[in-house]
């Protein structure tokens, strides 16, 4: 993208001026070298969003930022009912709720290592992973609709971990509005063998070890040390949720249409948020992000019994649990008043500073424990959700690395087996599905995690607590 | 005159392009291209028939829903497919699909596909041939 278009505010947040049909300006979260990196269609989607009905106060990009689908991927963006604000399936995309668990082990890294081999051949053996996979369980249309309803608190009550776990999952293992009625029955059936399956793609279980700490007092917080080792889980809603997905980008199209809402990219598919359509998105997409929240909480459950049965003193407790594809209502300060929004995070995280109720009683003091994820390779980090963030980006950071190469290309550049081979030499052991995907996710195919995170920290949407190096990995 | 499909780089995702003689041919490479991203459609079997129909307001949104159909049927039924025949009435098309139950071995899994999207979509005439394409997100 080039720089030149935008107004410097400072080193790590950039505008783009109101114009033309722009109802609000555009506001991104980066250096001056993320930026260049960036398609100009970013600018172009930012603007786009920007000029959507009911938006308030920016259409907004993360330091991750790319192009997406409708939304750029990173984007953030907030509307008011009461202003005739819409909500898009854009703004939440295919995999709703697909998000990162991060969960402690009790143990650190010289108690993993003896078993470590081991212990990723029990991950790569006991969770389902890759295409076609199928999971444990299998849910008849009623029980889908209570899991559709109940989220993770459905999966607790059903035996899938305890209660203590939704404490440390945004809105507790549940979103409030999930309507099972407007999620279809093909969206139901996808679902019937995927209960507790990872997915592929860029989708992992990962063994890490806390390697760098930037915040004693956030990491004693949220029970961190140097050398303990964590397992973090990405996943999200699947079949069901990109069916939903299918099913309202097509509805939502129309609906757009018939609305005549100024849209200028089909794919950003909306509907006014007090309309018949947007309800029913809002009911099926909540539902979807239950569906989410109920699959971690699947796996979860099976992570903790593969820790234990190996190690006996393992105790498999939660850090925390975000979602990057969601709209959820929230209230934040416009201009002095409060007011309720729905506030889409297209492949960002929510990013809550401290003080907000919804986060558990130790975590209050040090803000939102935000999970980012880095690649097979390379390190990821835990970030704590700032006041600064909650004012100038409804308290949102940004959710990954982002891809700087295509699949096709990574594919020519590499083979499956020597990436899982070369990394074996660094220590980090990789089991997969498919040596096709590996090459696909291969981590020179991505950009540089830490010039990511390190811009968040610098723009103060969230602060740096610890980096996580891989020590094992499972991909889809 | 080559009918075939190709699959088209993209930043994160990845694009599926069918040509054909006919749209109806396009849209059956289309579905090719779509399979060659998830396994090696080379090693499936068309030897179970299952067919699906679909309708939309233009041809562009018709291969959306078309691809969107098969991705839906292979979750619920558990199979992948290799062998095509659309036919096309108005804004309406059915479409028959080859192929049989996913053998993880066999058909060298590679990435699920979540959804055909709107992106770089576009059903066209190109030279002379039918050209239907979209990017899936996987």
């Amino acid at each position: 993208m080039d720089i030149k278009t935008l107004n410097k505010v400072n080193d790590y947040l950039w505008d783009i001026p109101q114009q033309g049909a722009m109802r609000v300006p555009g506001r991104i979260f980066a250096t001056e070298d993320l930026i260049s990196g960036m398609d100009e269609k970013v600018r172009e989607q930012i603007m786009n969003v920007a000029a959507l009905p009911g938006i308030q106060v920016a259409s907004m990009a993360m330091p991750d930022a790319h192009w997406g689908y409708g939304f750029p991927i990173g984007g953030v963006a907030a509307f008011d009912p009461d202003e005739g604000g819409i909500i898009s399936m854009g703004g939440v995309g295919f995999d709703i709720s697909c998000g990162v668990r991060t969960m402690k082990t009790g143990m650190t890294r010289d108690e993993i290592m003896p078993g470590l081999s081991q212990l990723v051949d029990e991950l790569y053996r006991r969770v389902p992973a890759g295409l076609g996979s199928e999971g444990l369980i299998r849910l008849s249309p009623p029980q889908i609709d209570e899991m559709l309803i109940g989220g993770a608190e459905w999966a607790v009550k059903k035996g899938y971990g305890v209660k203590e776990d939704l404490d440390y999952i945004e809105e507790h293992g549940r979103v409030s509005g999930a309507d099972p009625s407007h999620v279809s029955d093909s969206a139901k059936k996808r679902q019937h063998r995927e209960m507790g399956t990872l997915g592929s793609g860029n989708h992992y279980l990962e063994v890490q070890v806390v390697d760098e700490i930037y915040d004693e007092q956030a990491a004693l917080a949220m029970g961190l040390r140097k050398n303990d080792v964590v397992i973090s889980v990405h996943c999200g809603s699947r079949g069901l949720g990109h069916q939903i997905g299918t099913d309202y980008l097509k509805s939502l199209a129309g609906a757009a249409r018939r609305f005549k809402l100024p849209i200028r990219d089909r794919e950003l598919a909306s509907a006014p948020i007090n309309s018949p359509e947007g309800k029913q998105y809002f009911g099926a997409m909540s539902a979807g992000i239950n569906c989410a929240l109920a699959n971690r909480q699947i796996i979860t459950h099976l992570v903790r019994e593969i820790v234990t049965d190996m190690y006996p003193q393992g105790r498999v407790t939660m850090l925390y649990d975000i979602s990057h594809n969601t709209c959820k209502v929230e209230t934040h300060t416009v201009a002095g008043r409060k007011k309720r929004l729905y506030v889409h995070r297209k492949g960002a995280t929510r990013a809550f500073g401290p003080g907000m109720i919804d986060l558990p009683q130790e975590y209050r003091h040090v803000g939102q424990p935000v999970l980012i994820g880095g690649t097979m390779g390379t390190p990821s980090y835990i970030l704590a959700g700032t006041e600064a963030g909650m004012t100038t980006a409804f308290g949102s950071a940004c959710h990954g690395a982002g891809r700087a190469m295509s699949r096709t290309q990574a594919k020519k550049q590499w083979r499956g087996r020597d990436v899982i081979d070369s990394l074996a030499g660094q220590g980090i052991l990789v089991r997969s599905h498919s040596y096709a995907g590996v090459a696909e996710e291969a981590p020179g195919a991505y950009k540089d995690v830490t010039a990511v995170v390190n811009a968040a920290h610098h723009a103060r949407l969230a602060k740096k607590v610890v980096q996580v190096r891989p020590l094992a990995c499972v991909k889809g | 005159m080559k009918t075939h499909f190709e699959t088209f780089e993209h930043e994160a995702d990845i694009g599926v392009r069918g040509f054909g003689t006919t749209m109806e041919e396009a849209f059956e490479n289309a579905a090719r291209g779509l399979y060659s991203v998830m396994v090696n459609i080379d090693a499936v079997k068309p030897i179970k028939k299952r067919s699906v129909a679909v309708s939309a307001s233009d041809s562009e949104l018709l291969l959306v829903e078309w691809l969107n159909a098969l991705l839906s049927l292979s979750d619920v039924e558990r199979m992948v497919f290799s062998k095509f025949a659309v036919t096309r009435d108005g804004a309406t098309i059915t479409g028959i699909a080859w192929g049989e139950e996913l053998d993880r071995e066999r058909h060298m899994p590679r990435v699920e596909v979540k959804a055909a999207t709107y992106h770089m979509l576009r059903v066209d005439r190109d030279d002379g041939r039918y050209v239907a394409q979209c990017v899936v997100d996987v």
